[in-house]
C-alpha cells in the first residue's frame, strides 16, 4: 500500500456510501435516529477533499490525518470510532515500518482493537464490530499463510458479508439500537453495513 | 418535508447566527469549531460546559448565562458534537477551577466528550445524564439516555458552580440530581430530519410510540392512541417503578414538549401526572411546564420527576438568567 492507494480507496468508498444512500438510511430509521448516512457521506467527502494534501503524506501519516479529520468533521459515535481506527491503524504501520501484506493486517487488526476499546463493545453486540473483528482475524491468519493479495481480497468481502447479515438476528446492547430490546431482531445494523460496504470497496480494488 | 430552511447544509449556521443575534446581551457564537459561551467570562468558577446533537433546543444553547452553563457545544442535527468543539470552549471559559461536562448519556456524546476529556490541558470530571427510565438499563448495554431531566441537573449544578464550589462538589451534586430524576415520553408524530428529508419512523394516526427517545428512537412499545389520562397514567407508573420514592417525598414535576404540541396539551398532562403523583403521596412543591428538550418537530411530551432535597431545591430556586429559563436575575 501506498499513498496513492489510500487515495484511490478514499474515492471509491465515497463511491459506495453514495451508491447506498436509501438503504443506509432506510437502516438506520428502523433501529437507529436517522442520521448514519449524513454522517458517513460527510466523512467520506471531507476525506476526498483532502486528497491534494494527503498525496504528500507517508502511509502512516496519511492515515492518521485522515483519523484526525474524521475526529473533527462526522461527531456522533461513527466519528470518534473510524478516527480511533485510521489513528490505531497509522500507529502500527509507522512501528512496523515496512509494507508488507502481514503489515496492513496487523495495523487492521490494531484498528480494530482500537474501535473495541473505545466503544466498550465486542462481538456479537450489533455493531460494526460484527463485521470488523472477523475480518481483521481473516486478514491476519491468511497473511501469516502468505495468502495472495486476490485471494484475501475475495475472502475478506465474504467474511464482511457473512459479519453484516449476521446482526440481523441480534439484539443490540451497544449503540442507539440498544434500547430497542427484541425490537431490533429482524434489523441490519446500519454501522456494519457501512463498515461492509467499505470493505468491499476496497477489496475490490485490490482484487 | 415542509420547514422554514434556505439551504439544508446551512440550516445549522443560521440558527445558531439568529440565536446569538436575539441573545447578543447574554451569549458569543464561534463558528468553526461552533460553540456558544456566555457574553461575559465568568471568573473563579468550576466551567459547566455542556452539548450535544441540534434538535433539542432550546437545549443546551439556550441554558447559558449566570446560574446555568458557560458553554455549549452544538453538533449537526441529532449528532454528538466533536472533540475539537469541547476542547475550544474549554479554552475559551475555563477559570482555573476545572472543567465540568455536562453528557446526555448516548454512546456518541460519550465517546467525543470523553476524547475531548483526554486532551484537554486542564482538569476536569464528567456527569452523564440518564433519566429515560424507558430504556431498561444494564451493565452490559449502553444504559439509560439522557432526556429531559438534564436541565434539572445543568440547573442545579450550574447553580452550585455559581457559589464558587470545587470541581468534585459540582459533580457530586449532578450525580445526585440525575439519581433522584426520571423521565419517560410519548411520541404522537416523528420528527424529520432536515437533511434526511423524510420522518424518521412512520407511525399511523390511530399510534403512539411509548417510551420514545429525544432523536425519534423507538421506545418500549407502540401502542394505538388512547385517552390522555391513560396514557399518562402508564408514564407515571414508569416513573415511579423506576424512581420507588417515598411516600412523603417532595418533588419536581417538569412536563416537556417534544416541538409540536402545544401548550395547553403540556398543561392538561401536567394537570393529570400532578394529581396522580399526589395520589401516591408524593408533594409537587416545584413545576415546569414548556418545550425545553425537543426532537425538532415531534408531536409528543414527556414527564420528568425530580425527587427534591433541601440542597437540590436550594439551587433550583436559585437566580438563573439564560434565554430560555429565567427567574430571580
Amino acid at each position: 500500500m501506498n499513498s496513492s492507494f489510500i487515495l484511490t480507496a478514499a474515492t471509491a468508498i465515497q463511491n459506495a456510501i453514495l451508491q447506498h444512500e436509501s438503504e443506509l438510511e432506510s437502516l438506520d430509521r428502523a433501529i437507529g435516529d436517522g442520521d448514519h448516512y449524513i454522517n458517513m457521506k460527510r466523512g467520506a467527502q471531507v476525506i476526498v477533499e483532502m486528497q491534494p494534501e494527503l498525496a504528500a503524506l507517508t502511509p502512516d501519516a496519511a492515515l492518521n490525518k485522515i483519523g484526525m479529520k474524521l475526529l473533527s468533521t462526522i461527531g456522533g459515535a461513527s466519528g470518534p470510532l473510524l478516527a480511533s481506527f485510521f489513528m490505531g491503524m497509522a500507529k502500527t504501520i509507522k512501528e512496523k515500518g515496512d509494507a508488507s501484506i502481514a503489515t496492513y493486517a496487523s495495523a487492521f487488526a490494531a484498528g480494530v482493537d482500537t474501535i473495541r476499546q473505545r466503544g466498550k463493545a465486542d462481538l456479537g453486540e450489533k455493531t460494526m464490530l460484527d463485521v470488523l473483528i472477523p475480518v481483521a482475524n481473516q486478514f491476519t491468519a491468511m497473511a501469516a499463510q502468505n495468502a495472495s493479495t486476490t485471494e484475501i481480497s475475495i475472502a475478506l468481502k465474504q467474511t464482511a458479508e457473512q459479519g453484516m447479515l449476521s446482526t440481523k438476528d441480534l439484539i443490540a446492547t451497544k449503540g442507539r439500537a440498544a434500547g430497542l430490546g427484541e425490537r431490533a431482531i429482524g434489523h441490519i445494523d446500519p454501522g456494519a453495513k457501512s463498515c461492509q460496504l467499505m470493505i468491499e470497496a476496497v477489496c475490490d480494488l485490490i482484487q | 418535508m415542509k420547514k422554514f430552511i434556505n439551504k439544508t447544509d446551512d440550516i445549522l449556521t443560521e440558527s445558531l447566527n439568529g440565536f446569538a443575534l436575539a441573545h447578543h446581551d447574554l451569549v458569543s457564537l464561534n463558528l468553526d469549531p461552533n460553540y456558544l459561551t456566555r457574553k461575559h467570562k465568568a471568573a473563579n468558577k468550576v466551567a459547566i460546559i455542556s452539548g450535544g446533537g441540534s434538535g433539542h433546543e432550546p437545549l443546551h444553547a439556550g441554558y447559558i448565562g449566570y446560574g446555568m452553563l458557560d458553554a455549549a457545544c452544538p453538533g449537526h442535527v441529532f449528532t454528538s458534537p466533536t472533540p475539537d468543539q469541547m476542547l475550544a470552549a474549554a479554552e475559551a471559559v475555563h477559570a482555573d477551577k476545572g472543567i465540568l461536562f455536562i453528557v446526555k448519556n448516548y454512546a456518541g456524546d460519550v465517546m467525543n466528550f470523553e476524547m475531548a476529556a483526554e486532551m484537554l490541558p486542564f482538569e476536569s470530571a464528567t456527569v452523564l445524564t440518564s433519566d429515560d427510565c424507558a430504556v431498561i438499563n444494564s451493565t452490559y448495554t449502553t444504559g439509560r439516555r439522557g432526556v429531559a431531566g438534564t436541565v434539572i441537573v445543568e440547573k442545579c449544578v450550574g447553580s452550585l458552580a455559581e457559589t464558587g464550589a470545587d470541581l468534585q462538589a459540582c459533580k457530586a451534586l449532578g450525580d445526585k440530581v440525575n439519581s433522584r430524576t426520571a423521565s419517560m415520553g410519548v411520541a404522537l408524530t416523528s420528527c424529520t430530519v432536515p437533511a434526511a428529508g423524510r420522518p424518521t419512523f412512520d407511525i399511523d394516526d390511530t399510534e403512539l410510540e411509548m417510551g420514545v427517545g429525544i432523536h425519534g428512537e423507538p421506545g418500549r412499545r407502540r401502542e394505538i392512541m388512547r385517552e390522555a389520562d391513560a396514557i399518562v397514567t402508564d408514564v407515571v407508573n414508569a416513573i415511579l417503578d423506576a424512581l420507588k420514592p417515598a411516600s412523603d417525598s417532595e418533588a419536581l414535576l417538569l412536563i416537556n414538549g417534544f416541538g409540536a404540541t402545544p401548550l395547553m396539551e403540556l398543561y392538561l398532562i401536567y394537570n393529570t401526572a400532578a394529581r396522580l403523583f399526589n395520589e401516591h403521596g408524593i408533594k409537587i412543591s416545584r413545576s415546569l411546564v414548556g418545550n425545553y428538550t425537543t426532537a425538532l418537530d415531534m408531536a409528543g411530551a414527556s414527564v420528568t420527576l425530580c425527587i427534591l432535597d433541601e440542597e437540590i431545591k436550594q439551587h433550583w430556586d436559585s437566580p438563573v438568567h439564560t434565554a430560555a429559563l429565567r427567574w430571580g436575575a
